[in-house]
Order: structure tokens, then sequence, then C-alpha cells
């Protein structure tokens, strides 16, 4: 009983990192870069949710809603202004490129909110459900849902509409996309913006847990983990590599006594190198996408 | 402008190119060697500072800037070569034995790692030597015996020919000693062989292979060889803090070196010394900065990381080459004075390169 306890705990932390994973993973996938800086993004996100809902009072939902457009807004011009110069540099360009936005966010989030520890209330707050025995809290519940309900929503949207239909067109071949006469400058602007919403979504949401502060931006790193694990390119993987990934960290936090002291801070990277070193692909990746010397 | 007549293919490796070049890094050593009469103590630890950043940037340099392999975990190597060398000397070690050793287990420790690490490339060796960076904190954190664990380890001072550590020139001449030692075998690594397969898989992994590179193998020499250096930039450091804690060696700082030898000038040693002598000012330019600023933003803790990414972002989109690439365009500007052309040194219109195949 106390390790399908532990499972649901583990999933609940695991779909953030996926949804932080879904976002490199997208932006990946259709520009070959990474986005270290993914995890400032969350932590921006969750800010601006606080400044709304906890600050301005505003409704959850609403104020929800419009961080997410801010965030997604912000996303757009971050790749259409900066990140877009790059385009052809070495893979290391972007890699400093990105984390140095990461510390400008960092930076900008603790002048501007201060290095204070806020939280603000949400519906889902203390509440929590019993079932057969497990304990759940509405907050967990809330991030598994809402975490279901963006995929969905993603899968629909890249199956169905035109401009998802362009998005995976574009990364599929950049070049016949722009024969085809799709925008792909725009497209990745927009494949960017998608990326930052689903990191501020994964930012409000965590936001009761955690709470918010400028060290959340760390979960962007362990995301990178559930990424990899995925296999980076892949959608599913990367919410698949998060959730497994939850679970290992709290299982090593349980059961630290069994193993050694701190494993589960580092249980994360643990996965990550031995993804790397022993089955590099990943789980989910359809051809092999790592190129090995 | 001056022209090099070559009579000689020895020439093209020559480590002075000519005349000039030799009198003015002769000049710059004197000037050296002769700058404990010159400043007071507290500006000589800022430039013994730099030159151990210098030594880590070097380190840095082959990896990243000639082999064109990013880390963003190198301050693990600092942490190994500090805590290896701070035991060894704890355990009565001299100083001049102990420094080989740091030498060789940073080596070894980069070897170690590189071999599993380094079939993968790009981003993901950006992220998997990340992952370790966090790894070997937490490693400095829990290992007690060997490293103090959080309450930290005392670095033992040792005295060299009857002249001790704590005198701030003698610690001064022991890391310009290392810096132009280092300096001469990382030129020297770089003009052989070695050193011409390290840029060949820098520029087209594709292209070195076809010429008989062994990927693998000259990857792994790279981080080990860049392990080694970083190793006894650690060992020297431990000397500079005095004190060593596990949270030293975070993520920052491996993200200062990378900014060093961005800001200094990718692949370039000239780069690792200007890049030092930024990153190790870079604390008192942000005390500059908040003067001027008003002080509502310039008391803020914040400033410092976003100044730091604002720094970084503004040299990897207008000036990629760092302020040795600016210092080569104002060179030739003079030399070609009064036809310099702007267009020299436009950037290439280029495409989105694929990793995929």
């Amino acid at each position: 009983m106390q390790l399908i306890q532990l499972i649901i705990d583990g999933v609940a932390s695991g779909c953030i990192y996926g949804l932080v994973a879904l976002g490199f993973v997208l932006i990946y996938k259709a520009t070959e870069t990474i986005n270290f800086a993914q995890g400032d993004i969350l932590m921006l996100g969750a800010f601006v949710a606080f400044s709304l809902i906890g600050v301005l009072g505003m409704d959850y939902i609403l104020g929800f809603a419009l961080t997410v457009v801010i965030i997604a807004v912000f996303g757009f011009f971050l790749d259409a202004v900066v990140v877009r110069q790059i385009i052809g540099q070495p893979p290391f360009a972007t890699v400093m490129l990105t984390i140095g936005i990461g510390f400008i966010l960092r930076g900008f989030a603790s002048i501007f909110w201060g290095t204070d520890i806020f939280s603000f209330s949400t519906p889902f707050s203390g509440k929590i459900t019993e079932f057969n025995g497990l304990i759940i809290s509405y907050v967990n519940l809330s991030i598994i849902i809402g975490t279901v309900i963006l995929v969905s929503v993603l899968y629909l949207f890249f199956t169905f509409s035109r401009i998802g239909v362009a998005m995976r067109a574009s990364s599929e071949n950049q070049l016949a996309a722009y024969y085809m006469g799709i925008p792909v400058k725009f497209i990745f602007s927009l494949i960017w913006s998608i990326s930052a919403a689903t990191a501020a979504i994964a930012g409000v949401l965590l936001a009761p847990i955690t709470l918010v502060d400028t060290s959340i931006s760390l979960i962007g790193l362990k995301a990178f983990a559930a990424a990899v694990l995925g296999g980076f390119g892949s959608i599913p993987g990367a919410i698949v590599g998060g959730i497994i990934i939850g679970i290992v960290e709290q299982l090593c936090g349980t059961y630290e006594n069994y193993l050694f002291e701190g494993i589960r801070e580092i249980s994360a990277y643990l996965v990550l190198i031995l993804t790397l070193i022993i089955y590099p692909r990943g789980l989910f990746s359809d051809k092999a996408e790592v190129k090995k010397v | 402008m001056r022209f090099i007549f070559k009579t000689n293919y020895a020439q093209d490796i020559n480590i002075a190119r000519h005349g000039g070049d030799k009198f003015w890094y002769s000049t710059l050593i004197i000037l050296m060697l002769a700058m404990p009469l010159l400043i007071d103590d507290f500006y000589l630890g800022e430039i013994s500072y730099v030159c151990i950043l210098a030594i880590a940037g070097i380190g840095l340099m082959i990896l990243s800037g000639y082999t064109g392999l990013a880390s963003l975990g190198h301050a693990a190597f600092l942490g190994i070569g500090a805590y290896t060398h701070a035991f060894l000397l704890t355990n009565g070690i001299p100083f001049f034995a102990s420094i080989p050793i740091v030498v060789i287990v940073s080596f070894m420790v980069g070897a170690l790692i590189g071999i599993p690490i380094l079939r993968l490339t790009g981003m993901y060796l950006a992220i998997a030597t990340l992952a370790l960076g966090f790894i070997a904190e937490h490693v400095f954190i829990k290992w007690e015996h060997f490293t103090g664990g959080n309450r930290g380890m005392p670095v033992p001072q040792p005295e060299i020919m009857g002249m001790s550590f704590y005198d701030s020139a003698t610690f001064y001449y022991v890391c310009l000693a290392f810096l132009i030692l280092s300096m001469f075998a990382a030129i020297n690594i770089l003009r052989s062989p070695t050193g011409r397969a390290f840029v060949a898989i820098r520029d087209s992994e594709i292209a070195a292979q076809s010429l008989g590179v062994n990927l693998g193998l000259y990857k792994a020499l790279s981080f080990a060889i860049s392990g080694a250096f970083t190793g006894l930039a650690g060992a020297l450091l431990a000397h500079y803090i005095g004190y060593l804690a596990p949270d030293i060696f975070n993520i920052f700082l491996s993200l200062s070196l990378l900014l060093l030898i961005v800001v200094g000038g990718m692949g370039s040693l000239h780069g690792t010394v200007f890049g030092a002598i930024f990153v190790g000012y870079l604390p008192q330019l942000i005390a500059i900065c908040r003067d001027y600023l008003p002080s509502s933003i310039g008391s803020q803790p914040g400033l410092e990381p976003m100044l730091f990414g604002l720094i970084l972002v503004l040299f990897i989109l207008y000036e990629p080459l760092g302020i040795y690439g600016r210092w080569v365009k104002i060179k030739l500007f003079f030399q070609l004075f009064p036809t310099y052309k702007k267009q020299t040194f436009k950037k290439q219109k280029v495409f989105t390169k694929s990793d995929r195949v």
C-alpha cells in the first residue's frame, strides 16, 4: 500500500518534470536547439501567476489563463528577437545563449519580486481525498489531470490543426517546408511560445507544492533527465520519462537508508547519466537520433 | 603591415611568429616578474587569482574552444584538484610532490569520465556534464571522510625554500610560474598532431574521421588533458581560498569558467587570459555598476546573475570571438590603415545545421 502511495506522489511530481521536458522536446524537434532556460521560464510563470492571483486578487482560473498567455507571448518574442539570431552557429553557442537568458530571467525575478518565498491560494490547496486508504491531495490530482488535458490538447493540435501540421512539417524538413509555403521562422517562434506556455502551466500547477521562489528553476535541470530518458524528440517519451524520474526520486527518498544517504537529490542525474551511457537513444525514440562515435 | 618571409616549414609551427612576438612576450614576462615591486599585497592576491582562473580557462579552452565539446560541469575538476591537493598536504606530502599527483588524478578522472560520456555529441554532452557537475558537488558534500563534508576542510599552507604561502608575493610567483608552464604546455599540445586532431574534430567530425583521427580516443584525451589543467588550477585555488567548502564548486563556478572562455574568445589561448582578467574583476565591475544604479536596483542580490547572463548573451550575439576577436580586429585596423574594410569580419550567412542522420 505504501508503495502505491509513493508511486502516486511520484507520478504527480513526475508530471511536472514531464511537462518541462515536453517544452525541451518541442523546441528540440523543431529547431535542434535545447532551451536551457526552460526551468527559468517555469519560474517566471509561477511568479507571474503569483502577481496576478496572489497580489492582484484575480480569480484562479482567469489568472492561470492570463499567465499562460503572457508567458506564451514572451516565448514568442524570445525566439523572434534573440534566439533566431544565432541560427546555424555551433550548438555550443545556443547552449551558452539560453543559459545566459536563464540567468537574466532569474536575476530579473529576484530583482522584481525579491528573494522571499511566496505562495498564493488555489482551489486545491490543503484538500485531500481518500480512496481505498490511499491519500491523494487535490494538488497532486490537479497536476495529473492538468497534464493529461494538456497532452491531449497538444496531441489534437499537432494531428488535426493546420498550424500543427505545418509545425510537424517544419521540424521534419525545414527546406521542404519553405518550398511548401510554410512561414518557417514564424512557425519556430510559435513553437517557442507553445513550449514556454507548457512551462508556465507546469509552474502554476507546481506553485502550491513548492511555493514560489527563484530556486524552482532548478526543476528544468531535472527535466533534462526526463527528456533524455524518453528519447529527446518524442512527446509521449517526455511525459513517460518524467513520470519515471518522479517515481524513482520518490522511491529513492523513502528507501534512502537502504541505498546511500542523499541519493534522492541526485537520483535524477544518475538516471540521466546511466541512460546516456547504456541506452542513449532513450525509450521512445523512433530512430537513432544520437550520433555515436 | 608585416610580411613574414617563410624559408622553412618549421616556421609554420614556431611559438613566436616573428621578432615582435619575442619582444612583447618577453616584456610581458619581465613586467609580471617585477609586479611585486610595483603594487601592494592586495592587488597581488587578485592577480594570483586571475592566474589561477587562467589556468582553469586553458583547461576548458582545450576542451570547448579547440575540441568543440561543451562542458557545463568543469567546477567538478576544480573541486577534485582542490580536495585531492588539500588531502595530500594534510597527510604530509610535500607541495611539489602533491601537485603532480593532483594533475595525474584529474587526468585519470577526466579520462574515466570521458570514455563513456564522449560517445555523445553536442547538446547531450552539455547535459551529461551538467549532471556530472551536480553529482560531483554532492559527492563533495557526502564523502565526509575525504572532504570534511559541509564542515569544510582547512588547506595547509606549505613553505617553499623557507618562504611561506601566506606571503602573497611567494604565492603570486607560484601561480605565475604554473600559469607560464601551463601556457607553454598548452601551446605545445596544440601545435602537435594531437592538437591538430582536436581542431579537426571541432571543425568537422566526419572530415577528421576520414583523415584517420580516432574520435573516441582524441575526445577522451581532450577531456583528460582539460581535466588535468583544471585540476592543477583547483590545487592552487585551494591555497587561494584557504578553507574548502563543497558549495564553492557549484554550477555557478562552472558557468563562470564558460563565461571566461566565451568572453575571452573561443579558440584562442590569449582569450583565456583576457577572460580570466574579466571574470576575476567581474565582482568589482558589478560593485561599480551598483554605485551608478538607483539604490533600489543597485542593492539587489539578483543584479549579479542578471549582469552575468546579460554579458554572456551580448557576447554570444555580437562578438562571438570575444575580447581576443575584438583585439584582432583593432590590430588589423591599424595594420591596414587606411584601407581596412569592415566586411573582412562580416558574419557569413549560415543556415541551420542538422545533427540528425
